[in-house]
């Protein structure tokens, strides 16, 4: 062999200057969210300098966006494949209540805690299985009606009220604080960044991560080269529910409850923090860091908006806009890169 | 049909494919040789890549016998295919522009290593693995962890005839690997169709483009109306002819009679 001619890449003057783009995209796709974080950080402590940046204002915007953070990180795996899942908020609700009922009965604290995941892994699945075996038109119909299931199961379990008192070990869960070189951490974050890392380690460095990965660019293309891709989306919805069903054992831990309107509209969050944080509505795009960013990034807000009394309305505007000007920036930038 | 002392590296026979009511191929026989390459032409909707899909296990026949190295085969899916050497490049070309070049060369077959309980993929085995298997095909790309859509249209092709080659296939079937290349892409593409051919790869090559069939190919048949409709040695016939036959029109050049056929195609 070796006689041919080799491919070279089919532009050879603009190369330098493209690829100093590519590298700058690149960049902004890693790091952009944690960009907003540092420009919401530094209104938040311009705007309130002596309560921002105490221990406790920042342990309490993470302990109170701990929930999101874990129903966004499932969303999150959920949008790479090019879905959305918009039944989280009403998984969250039945896994905290199904936990609560059983406190309740008397039913012990090992298998409490064992029980949102369950509750909320086989919500997924059925999310999951409807989608490929029902061959479901798109997941936004099967999980709006799950939404709906698991909102009426929810207040069908508790007579549609709440039901307090559930045992200390869960409670620490979701309340807690461990010392960690004398700062008192809450437990929640630790849970939050470990299960953080582990869907890192699992989408970049697992096969199956991979091929959720390669189901998003190019579905075709995943199942021509033998990826299972029906059984690969199964698992994503099923881990789904399951971020979901922890995610509702946080807030009853802290909470101490179960009540059923719990996570009304938390699947909206949880979207738009992964739109802020950068990945790709169309799938195949985005990073873990940059939705912990853009967790980061509603919590702060909420937390500013508070502490300077402003109304909770503007919250929810401020959010949109906030949406609306990362995704427009996203389409100005990608639309420059591919000009040049 | 001159010699007949090697075994040849996949035979089809009598390969029959409906779609509800529409027939999309009618017993169409083919047979390529090792290192041999075969032009297959036909207007659209003559049935080539459903014979294709058929030949890479995406579509079972409804009817019909394929034989690879000449022992009887069934696909239940591409990856069977794939086990006894068979690949294809999609028309499409089936890459995720998401992923880098290793990535998509290794879909689906991504090396791994065990680290405690868990099996990690070994990115880094996967990009020697992949660059040494580019270098060896000739195909030079600025980096092979580039993501697949920051690369031209020719630079795909490459990958995607990278990825078939990477696992020792011996059939590589490609569905109009050049119809969307920039001109002068289109001879590199073709130089590395010659090139899988000193490797001993079989290559099938469906192609509109004369240009391409006369360039790289050994044999070419005709196929016209889900039917075999003539073939011949790429030295015994001219453009002219082969023009004929993908408008229906056979000349002297038919396919060996088989009792079992009726040809309507005239
Ligand atoms: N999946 C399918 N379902 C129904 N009909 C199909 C399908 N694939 C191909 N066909 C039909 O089979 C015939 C042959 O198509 P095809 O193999 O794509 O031809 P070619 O590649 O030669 O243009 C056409 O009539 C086409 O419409
Ligand atoms: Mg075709």
């Amino acid at each position: 062999m070796g006689v041919t001619s080799p491919l070279e890449a089919a532009s050879d003057a603009p190369d330098v200057e493209r690829s100093r783009l590519a590298r700058l995209t690149t960049f902004i796709d890693r790091f952009g969210a944690l960009g907003i974080v540092l420009i919401m950080g530094t209104l938040s402590y311009v705007a309130q300098p002596d309560v921002f940046l105490t221990t406790n204002n920042i342990a309490n915007i993470f302990r109170q966006t701990a929930f999101l953070a874990l129903l966004a990180l499932g969303q999150f795996i959920v949008i790479v494949t090019a879905g959305i899942d918009l039944s989280v908020g009403s998984t969250l609700a039945l896994a905290m209540m199904s936990t609560a009922v059983l406190s309740v009965a008397g039913v012990p604290w090992p298998l409490l805690i064992l029980t949102p995941f369950l509750v909320g892994a086989a919500v997924g699945v059925i999310n999951g299985v409807g989608l490929t075996w029902l061959h479901m038109p798109h997941p936004f119909i099967m999980t709006l009606g799950m939404l709906n299931i698991a909102r009426g199961l929810t207040n069908l379990i508790s007579g549609g009220v709440p039901i307090s008192g559930l045992p200390a070990e869960v409670r620490w869960l979701g309340a807690g604080n461990v010392s960690v070189g004398g700062l008192q951490v809450p437990v929640s974050v630790g849970v939050v960044i470990l299960s953080y890392l582990a869907v890192w380690v699992f989408l970049q460095h697992t096969r199956t991560g991979r091929h959720v990965y390669a189901i998003g660019g190019n579905p075709q293309a995943a199942r021509v080269t033998g990826v299972n891709v029906d059984r690969t989306l199964v698992l994503v919805y099923a881990l789904c529910g399951l971020l979901a069903g922890f995610s509702g054992l946080l807030l009853a831990g802290r909470t101490n409850s179960g009540f059923p309107n719990a996570g009304i509209g938390a699947e909206l969050d949880a979207i738009s923090a992964v739109i802020i944080g950068g990945a790709s509505f169309f799938g195949g795009r985005g990073t873990v860091l940059g939705v912990f960013a853009g967790v980061l990034v509603i919590g702060m807000m909420r937390n500013l908006l508070n502490l300077s009394n402003v109304q909770v309305f503007w919250q929810q505007i401020l959010i949109g806009v906030v949406i609306i000007a990362v995704v427009a920036f996203d389409v100005l930038r990608r639309r420059i890169g591919s000009a040049s | 049909m001159v010699q007949t002392s090697v075994t040849p590296a996949i035979v089809a026979r009598g390969l029959s494919k409906s779609f509800g009511h529409v027939v999309a191929l009618s017993g169409v026989d083919l047979r390529v040789d090792p290192g041999e390459v075969l032009g297959v032409v036909g207007d659209n909707g003559a049935g080539k890549t459903t014979l294709m899909k058929i030949l890479s296990g995406v579509h079972p026949p409804t009817e019909g016998q394929l034989l690879i190295n000449g022992e009887e085969v069934r696909f239940a899916s591409p990856r069977d295919a794939q086990r006894v050497g068979i690949e294809m490049v999609y028309q499409d070309l089936a890459l995720a522009g998401n992923l880098r070049i290793d990535e998509n060369i290794f879909l689906g077959r991504e090396r791994t290593r065990q680290l405690g309980p868990v099996r990690l993929v070994d990115h880094r085995a996967n990009l020697a693995l992949a660059k040494q298997h580019l270098d060896n095909l000739n195909i030079h790309v600025k980096s092979v962890g580039q993501l697949v859509e920051q690369l031209s249209g020719g630079q795909r092709q490459a990958v995607a005839i990278a990825r078939a080659t990477a696992f020792d296939g011996r059939v590589v079937i490609m569905d109009e690997p050049t119809a969307a290349l920039a001109v002068r892409e289109v001879r590199k593409v073709l130089d590395l169709i010659k090139d899988l051919k000193t490797h001993g790869i079989s290559v099938i090559l469906i192609s509109h483009r004369l240009d391409d069939i006369f360039y790289v190919c050994d044999r070419v048949m005709a196929l016209f109306h889900g039917r075999n409709l003539a073939e011949a040695r790429l030295a015994d016939v001219d453009r002219n002819e082969v023009i004929g036959w993908i408008m229906g029109n056979k000349g002297g050049h038919g396919v060996p009679d088989r009792p079992d056929r009726t040809d309507e195609a005239r």
